[in-house]
């Protein structure tokens, strides 16, 4: 391997290196409007309430089934902002180079973080480049920082939330975080299993299109997953949230994987999931609507706010014995045996 | 999932309820041994579910709670040596040693590898130029196979960098020690099903005759527990002090003899110490006199310190089933699994972290 197949420290100094990288591997797959006046800033016309957030992302390995560091910055984003009912509209993008770093594999995480973009219907306006010594990085850092307008409609708001509303999870639990576990570790089993990373603005804007403010909370239960964000909707909103432990849907792959390690799949990450707190006589509509998108198509509900235990969540299961789901205490450690 | 869903299923789980609150007459203390049993019945809701007399009591049944702390120290010690990684299952590197845990000492610069089997150690011993790789070889009779085939695979390989730090602990004399203490209370056992998968369950015959103690196999779902304890209940109520198989379709009498070979082809029985309990004779495994190339203790010339303080911590009294984890004046305040003070805490089999992570709801 040659020096020029890598990242060198001479790509992160400014000078004719770093013009060359940016050229060919940032500006030509991004290219838009905005990002080709390559100034050291966006000017964008936006109108009325926005929404704004920013997110790091650190994965590794850098490729996995289902996307890559470059997908993920995008969707992660993506869905932060339409969370809170907005519509994804640009990005900023940061990348952290680690000495070292393949040009194959940056090419290839920028192609897609272009195509994740592209099917968002998002825009990189402004970003960043700088090159770390080897050992000071891991691969690539990549933050990007996103910013929508709101939609008409939206009123989300945890002291919106009341007794009796529902709780939907628009898919199966728990996909991203054990294909990284898996990947990681070199675990493999008999079905492949995916990442669920994808936008899920889509479905979320046509739930806001058609129900309003009767949707009270959006939230994607990324690390912690399911389960911490659930603790936090139940402590924020004073409230119980109350799980039907049957109810909940995991992928059998993925169930037989937490199994195996010892996980519980309310805890394990998601990158294209949302939970909706909705008003619960709407609960039938948003399930019909949610179905026809492909990213919620296996939308369920799986409980409901509570008065009683407030700040706590419980899982009801058949046999009718009930158990407190925790906060996910620091990271899961698969058991011995 | 084949094997599982049969034995959640909520119809029979109810069945297995009724059968055993039409049984009982009076209280008896069972003792789930395994770590493994505790959580499925806190995680299910299996407790509040039983008759008031039948009063599960949690064993000793995780290696991780039943660690001395100084192997912990000497693990942590071995970390942050120069040249040496450890290697470890996940739920070890969170306990407390005296300083630190082992991944408090990776966040210092300590060498650690999560492992999922001891043979992927012995992989990285292969690939790996350091001086040192050391398996935290902890565990009861199930882990003691695949720990006794990594240390073959190593001879076959010719490693001399790989080494065991050996903490394996026995389920029967635990047993006995339990029945043994002047305070003991309990009056029947639910094996632990994974032991009896590997060893058979010949040994529990003249403990369950001698200590007049029902003794069941036990699996880990719900059905397993409840068709388990009914079959303990129906055995106390009817003075039948033997040994029964609920776990048949995976546990043989004379268990998996393959294993068992493996295993003292490596190991052999010795004294060990368990965490909270003190040292039990003839309860652990150790290194045969021709493997002790293999012992990290030996190799790297360990020191064995007296660390196991307790700082407070009931864990023994919990082991022992004596207390539960709710008697600790710690639990959920001084001690929870994001700060634990002891083993139990931390575990995904302990008896504190179960009733910690699944408790039960404060209703308003």
């Amino acid at each position: 391997m040659s020096r020029q197949d890598t990242i060198t420290l001479g790509h992160g100094s400014g000078g004719t290196l770093t013009h060359e990288l940016l050229d060919r591997y940032i500006f030509g797959p991004l290219s838009n409007p905005h990002l080709d006046r390559q100034h050291d800033g966006a000017v964008l016309d936006l109108r009325g309430p926005l929404a704004f957030t920013t997110d790091s992302f650190v994965v590794q390995p850098l490729f996995f089934p289902g996307g890559d560091i470059g997908s993920l910055a995008v969707h992660g984003t993506v869905n932060d902002i339409a969370m809170c009912g907005a519509y994804p509209k640009y990005l900023s993008l940061s990348l952290i180079l680690e000495e070292g770093l393949l040009l194959t594999d940056l090419e290839r995480i920028l192609q897609s973080i272009q195509k994740a973009c592209l099917e968002a219907g998002v825009q990189i306006v402004t970003g960043d480049t700088k090159v770390v010594e080897k050992g000071s990085g891991d691969g690539i850092f990549i933050n990007t920082t996103g910013i929508g307008t709101m939609h008409p409609k939206a009123h989300i708001g945890v002291e919106r939330i009341k007794e009796g509303d529902a709780i939907l999870v628009s898919g199966t639990l728990a996909n991203h975080g054990i294909t990284i576990m898996s990947q990681r570790e070199g675990l493999s089993f008999a079905s492949p299993i995916e990442s669920d990373s994808r936008a899920v603005h889509e479905p979320v804007l046509a739930l806001l299109d058609e129900l309003g403010d009767a949707v009270k909370l959006l939230r994607d239960p990324t690390r912690g997953g399911v389960g911490t964000v659930l603790n936090e909707i139940a402590q924020q909103s004073k409230l119980g949230v109350q799980l039907d432990a049957e109810s909940i849907p995991v992928a059998p792959t993925v169930n037989g994987a937490c199994e195996m390690l010892g996980l519980d799949p309310l805890l394990v990450a998601n990158e294209g999931l949302f939970i909706g707190v909705i008003d619960q006589s709407v609960k039938e509509k948003a399930i019909d609507l949610l179905k026809r998108f492909p990213a919620s198509a296996a939308v369920t509900f799986i409980g409901q706010m509570v008065a009683s235990h407030p700040g706590q969540v419980v899982s009801h299961n058949a046999m009718g014995g009930k158990r407190v789901v925790p906060m996910l205490p620091g990271e899961q450690l698969p058991r011995i045996c | 999932m084949k094997y599982l869903d049969e034995f959640r299923d909520p119809v029979l789980a109810k069945k297995l309820l009724d059968q055993i609150h039409a049984t009982v007459t009076q209280r008896w203390m069972i003792m789930e041994v395994c770590g493994g049993q505790t959580h499925s019945l806190v995680k299910n809701g299996i407790l509040d579910l039983l008759p008031e007399e039948v009063v599960m009591v949690h064993g000793p049944g995780c290696p991780v709670c039943v660690t001395p702390m100084n192997l912990i120290d000497q693990a942590v010690q071995l970390s942050l040596r120069e040249g040496v990684t450890v290697c470890s299952f996940g739920d070890m590197v969170r306990v407390p040693g005296k300083e630190m845990s082992l991944l408090e000492a990776k966040a210092q610069g300590g060498s650690l590898k999560m492992v999922y089997s001891p043979l992927d150690a012995v992989q990285y011993a292969a690939q790996d130029a350091f001086e040192g790789v050391v398996f935290f070889a902890v565990g009861f009779e199930t882990t003691a196979p695949a720990n006794a085939l990594a240390v073959l695979q190593a001879e076959k390989q010719g490693l001399t960098n790989f080494s065991l730090l050996v903490s394996h602990v026995l389920v029967p004399p635990a047993m006995q020690a339990i029945l043994d203490d002047p305070f003991n209370n309990i009056n029947a056992f639910l094996a632990a099903g994974h032991v009896c998968t590997v060893m058979g369950f010949r040994a529990y015959y003249p403990i369950a005759q001698q200590y007049e103690t029902p003794i069941v196999v036990t699996g880990f779902e719900p059905v397993d527990l409840l068709q388990g304890i009914a079959r303990a209940v129906t055995m106390l109520e009817s003075k039948d002090y033997t040994v029964e198989n609920q776990y048949a379709r995976v546990v043989l009498e004379d268990g998996n003899r393959a294993a068992q070979d493996t295993i003292f082809s490596v190991f052999e029985v010795g004294d060990r110490e368990w965490r909270g309990i003190g040292t039990i004779p003839e309860s652990g495994y150790v290194l045969k006199e021709t493997y002790r190339s293999f012992d990290a203790v030996e190799k790297f010339g360990l020191l064995n310190r007296d660390t196991d303080t307790q700082n407070g911590c009931i864990a023994g009294a919990i082991m022992k089933g004596q207390q539960k984890p709710k008697d600790c004046p710690h639990f959920g305040k001084g001690c929870t699994p994001v700060n634990p003070m002891g083993a139990p805490m931390v575990s995904s089999e302990g008896a504190c972290a179960a009733y910690y992570n699944y408790a039960q709801p404060t209703v308003v």
